[in-house]
């Protein structure tokens, strides 16, 4: 019986990421025309773009190859299990066991590394940009994120982000100096694995500075949504990811009721909003960065990140 | 008969194929015949090996009266060595069956038949030898072997030269291992493993041992920064040749440092592990950003394994900090890791070297910028170059994501070791691998990406042709492995831990229990990963989401000219080339590193002359390390030339000075 109902919950759990991932984006596109004055789209916009692209033919380039035609699904499928991976509004899903927090990390690097053949496979210049400053960003937000494991993982004894969440939820964490770099360091790695504003611009083409926009160029139809979506989800794996970690209120531990888990749910829509809300005023305060000063951007996330595991190493044998 | 009878006459007959290789080369029918008999050998004692593995074999030495007349040749299998028998012959079997597929390509045949089956054997026997003098012989006919191998194509522009460099770091190698054993042989001259293991050598001698085998081992696994020559040789040999090189010879060297430093050397001391894990993680992140900045396909991959080696020498480094400070378990645990990877190295970096032989076959170009497209023409090969890619990049759910994973759980047990030093190092040593780790995914994104997608950059490239069957067969059968390896990484674990328990004296719990295929490397609630899920999930929704789609949306397509904006241009060159993808991460890591510079010469306006875009990239470690010595070395040579010249008098004085030297310290010697 308990499994069968940890299994409603991991399923509801999937389809919850994937239902709330375009009104996320929406709230985010909202804040931002309303703070640059103008009406803006409705909430929903992003679902209608999504449904409008998936009933179109897709076209694709005579040069590409199966790998092109491939590489959507799996970046979704790797983005989608990583996001159903994170507790949003419950911990201890049915399957949070398979993959700890490392492994997340390495799920969002293959549907990266996928995505950058995919940028290379039609061979335009275009595509080849944004794969390469793209392997870059990866490059150096991907070991900013490892170190950043590190400490959670010292903090709560575990790497498994079920625990991490419960431990941050039940016990007396307290303010850590560790942790308050993690914060910071997390929040700069989320902008840039997101390509959020003053990494990458997710509303412009047609500029030299593209990244994302620049490798899924020759993408339409059909693929180009399910990339939409995937690029979706993921800021809400990130977000719920924050959220667990350092905003863990509200959040249902292992055993909690049914009233628990839904009173988590509803908790955890608010805290959505007040993110994706943040998150656009955050970019409409914020220039965009020249590419090259991007990597000391992120390598400052690194190094934070680095700093708040060595106190904990060193810390170790003062308790 | 004994385990040890039958892996010698195994040898044996490697030995009697590469003679009859050697006089039958120019036979129409050799290449099957050398490369066949190799399969069926090698595969017939990964066979027994993994007999003898599983069966926890700690087989009693086998003594010939070979060798040293007063000692004997030893020989042994243990569970160590016959993990490593595994590694070598899994790695054989695919390369001789390669070899077979690809026997024709090659254009010399009497320079490859006869050192190929030479050189497994030599491989071979360094793993089955149980005293000192007997590793030593093998371990040098081993790269002598190789040697040939490398000097095969030697009329070929820099192979020569691969080849100075090559046979003389070896040498080198082979000195320090000399040294090592000499120092750990009594003076009784107990040069047998067992007498060493039994000796016990004072804290100051077992150290300069360590150090010299962390120096002569390391330099044949090519650790920074003795890893010159193998960015040089690795590609100058037959491709197959290159895959037994990078994915099977530089194991036995870790082999070999492994056997002498958790075994014969004697009490560990406390600082052991600082020189290995810092020698681990700068090999580690220089070895991948030196491959990021090749276009050569072959050489990239050499520089690579240099990456890789760094890896394992990380996952030894924790596992001697651990035993030192007495915590078994976590010290099995960074063993698993360091063995693991050593097993997942050799599968994906064989298969990748088979993958650019195949290109090499099909299209004469290992040179990246000259090629591209492969995909359309050799969909195989590109899907399994593709398999390893994603398993050497470490993603899951591939077997390369398993064993960086496992070593990453050990780095988070470090806090609990009581030393300073290795308490501010272990943090740092995780954020190099890290990153070490995500920059190999960019790594191979170029070489996949650059060679195999996009537009033809030539000719060549443009005719390919699919590789042939029996190639394809030993890249698939690798691949598979990798996948499983992979999906199934607790079977792979529970058959290593007689091995790691032999050598830090704990052992992982056993992962074949717990549910769901998963494995735990502590305890559950700690960390598990299963790759047999992740793999399932994303397979099942990758189809949900693709038939759902095309279910209920739409599955038209349109074949179309490219977008790229609006304004495509017809020519390949316009496309990304290898330089090009590198040069965002060049700008940022290869001033330091490369001292890369850029200089562009764009001409003035109403000037009619081409722009031009030149770049040069050095390498510190040659220039400010080797090329002084070198100097130093030809200086001296040159003093020391007069002693050519001297007369019969001098000469008798030199003689005299000489004895009576080594008799006043013979005689002043405690």
């Amino acid at each position: 019986m308990a499994l069968i109902v940890d299994l409603v919950f991991q399923l509801l759990q999937m389809t919850l990421v994937i239902a709330v991932a375009p009104l996320l984006t929406g709230i985010v596109r909202a804040t931002k025309s309303r703070l640059l004055r103008r009406r803006g789209p409705s909430l929903i916009q992003p679902y209608r773009d999504l449904i409008r692209l998936a009933r179109k033919e897709a076209v694709v380039a005579d040069s590409a190859s199966w790998l092109f035609r491939f590489v959507p699904y799996l970046v979704f499928a790797a983005t989608w299990v990583a996001a159903a991976l994170v507790p949003t509004f419950a911990t201890g899903l049915l399957f949070s066991w398979s993959a700890d927090l490392i492994a997340i990390i390495a799920l969002l690097g293959s549907a990266r590394f996928f995505l950058a053949l995919a940028g290379l496979d039609v061979g335009t210049s275009f595509g080849g940009l944004g794969s390469s400053r793209e392997a870059l960003f990866g490059a150096l937000a991907e070991p900013a994120m490892i170190v950043i494991v590190f400490t959670l993982a010292l903090v709560a004894g575990s790497t498994q982000l079920s625990t991490v969440a419960a431990y941050m939820a039940s016990s007396f964490v307290g303010l850590r100096v560790s942790l308050g770099m993690a914060l910071v360091a997390l929040i700069i790695v989320a902008l840039a694995e997101n390509g959020r504003v003053p990494v990458d611009n997710p509303a412009t083409h047609l500029e030299l500075t593209m990244v994302h926009e620049a490798m899924i160029l020759e993408y339409s139809g059909r693929h180009l949504a399910v990339i939409e979506l995937a690029a979706m989800l993921k800021l809400v794996l990130y977000v719920s990811l924050i959220m667990c970690v350092f905003a863990p209120w509200g959040l249902a531990i292992a055993d909690a009721s049914v009233a628990d888990r839904l009173l988590g749910a509803f908790l955890y829509l608010a805290k959505l909003a007040v993110a994706g809300v943040a998150l656009g005023v955050f970019e409409t305060s914020i220039a965009k960065m020249r590419v090259f000063r991007v990597p000391d951007f992120v390598g400052a996330a690194l190094m934070l990140g680095f700093l708040g595991a060595l106190l904990l190493f060193v810390s170790r044998t003062l308790k | 008969m004994s385990a040890e009878t039958l892996f010698l006459s195994g040898d044996a007959a490697l030995l009697g194929l590469a003679v009859t290789g050697g006089f039958a080369a120019r036979k129409p029918l050799a290449g099957t015949l050398v490369y066949g008999g190799a399969l069926a050998i090698c595969a017939a004692m990964l066979v027994l090996a993994l007999v003898e593995l599983l069966g926890h074999a700690n087989g009693e030495a086998l003594v010939l009266p070979l060798g040293l007349p007063w000692i004997g040749a030893h020989f042994r299998v243990d569970a160590l060595s016959s993990f490593f028998l595994v590694v070598i012959n899994l790695g054989g079997a695919a390369a001789s069956l390669y070899g077979l597929g690809d026997a024709r390509h090659e254009r010399s045949p009497e320079r490859v038949l006869p050192f190929f089956p030479a050189f497994l054997a030599g491989m071979n026997v360094v793993l089955l030898a149980d005293d000192a003098y007997s590793f030593l012989l093998s371990w040098e006919f081993m790269s002598i072997a190789s040697w040939a191998l490398v000097m095969a194509h030697h009329r070929e522009s820099d192979n020569a030269r691969a080849g100075y460099v090559y046979i003389v770091t070896a040498s080198f190698g082979t000195l320090m291992l000399l040294l090592a054993f000499a120092l750990l042989a009594s003076p009784a001259g107990g040069y047998a493993f067992d007498a060493m293991r039994a000796a016990k050598p004072t804290p100051g001698v077992a150290a300069l041992a360590f150090i010299l085998a962390l120096i002569g081992a390391g330099s044949k696994a090519g650790i920074v920064p003795l890893h010159v020559w193998l960015p040089l040789a690795h590609p100058a040999a037959p491709s197959h040749v290159s895959a037994l090189m990078s994915g099977v010879m530089t194991k036995v060297a870790v082999y070999g440092f492994v056997r002498i430093v958790f075994e014969l050397a004697g009490p560990v001391g406390w600082w052991w592990s600082v020189p290995v894990l810092a020698v681990g993680a700068g090999t580690a992140l220089l070895g991948v950003l030196y491959a990021l900045m090749q276009h050569d396909l072959k050489r990239l991959l050499a520089y690579h394994t240099v990456e890789n080696i760094g890896i394992i020498f990380i996952g030894l480094g924790f596992a001697l900090a651990f035993k030192v400070f007495g915590m078994p378990s976590a010290a099995a645990l960074a063993m698993t890791a360091g063995l693991l990877h050593v097993f997942n190295h050799s599968l994906f970096k064989s298969l990748l070297f088979f993958g650019a032989g195949a290109v090499l076959s099909a299209t004469g170009q290992r040179d990246m910028d000259h090629l591209g497209g492969l995909i359309h023409n050799m969909p195989r090969t590109a899907f399994t170059f593709l398999v390893g890619c994603a398993a050497i990049s470490a993603l899951p759910p591939f077997n390369g994501f398993v064993s960086e994973w496992l070593t990453f759980q050990a780095i988070l047990l470090s806090p609990a070791l009581s030393s300073w030093v290795l308490k501010i190092l272990a943090p740092a040593v995780g954020a190099l691998l890290a990153l070490s780790a995500a920059l190999a995914a960019a790594c191979f994104a170029k070489a996949f990406g650059i060679t195999f997608l996009g537009r033809p950059r030539a000719d060549a490239a443009k005719h390919a042709r699919e590789a042939d069957r029996l190639v394809l067969a030993a890249m698939f059968v690798l691949a598979a492995l990798c996948l499983l390896a992979g999906i199934l990484p607790g079977l792979f674990i529970d058959a290593l831990s007689p091995a790691v328990s032999a050598m830090v004296g704990g052992r992982m719990p056993a992962q074949a229990g717990i549910a769901w295929l998963s494995i735990a490397p502590i305890a559950e609630s700690r960390s598990s990963y299963n790759g047999l899920l992740v793999f399932l999930f994303i397979t099942i929704s990758a189809s949900l989401a693709a038939s759902f789609i095309h279910r209920f949306a739409s599955d038209a397509l349109r074949r179309a000219p490219a977008w790229d904006c609006g304004f495509p241009d017809p020519s390949p060159t316009t496309q990304y080339t290898a330089e090009s993808f590198a040069q965002p991460i060049r700008r940022v890591f290869g001033s330091v590193a490369f001292v890369a510079r850029e200089r562009i010469d764009m001409p003035g306006p109403g000037e009619t002359r081409a722009a031009r875009f030149e770049l040069t990239l050095g390498d510190r470690i040659w220039d400010e390390l080797y090329v002084p010595l070198i100097a130093f070395i030809e200086r001296a040579s040159l003093r020391l030339n007069r002693l050519q010249f001297l007369t019969i008098r001098q000469y008798l004085g030199v003689v005299f000075g000489a004895l009576v030297t080594l008799l006043v310290v013979l005689a002043s010697w405690p």
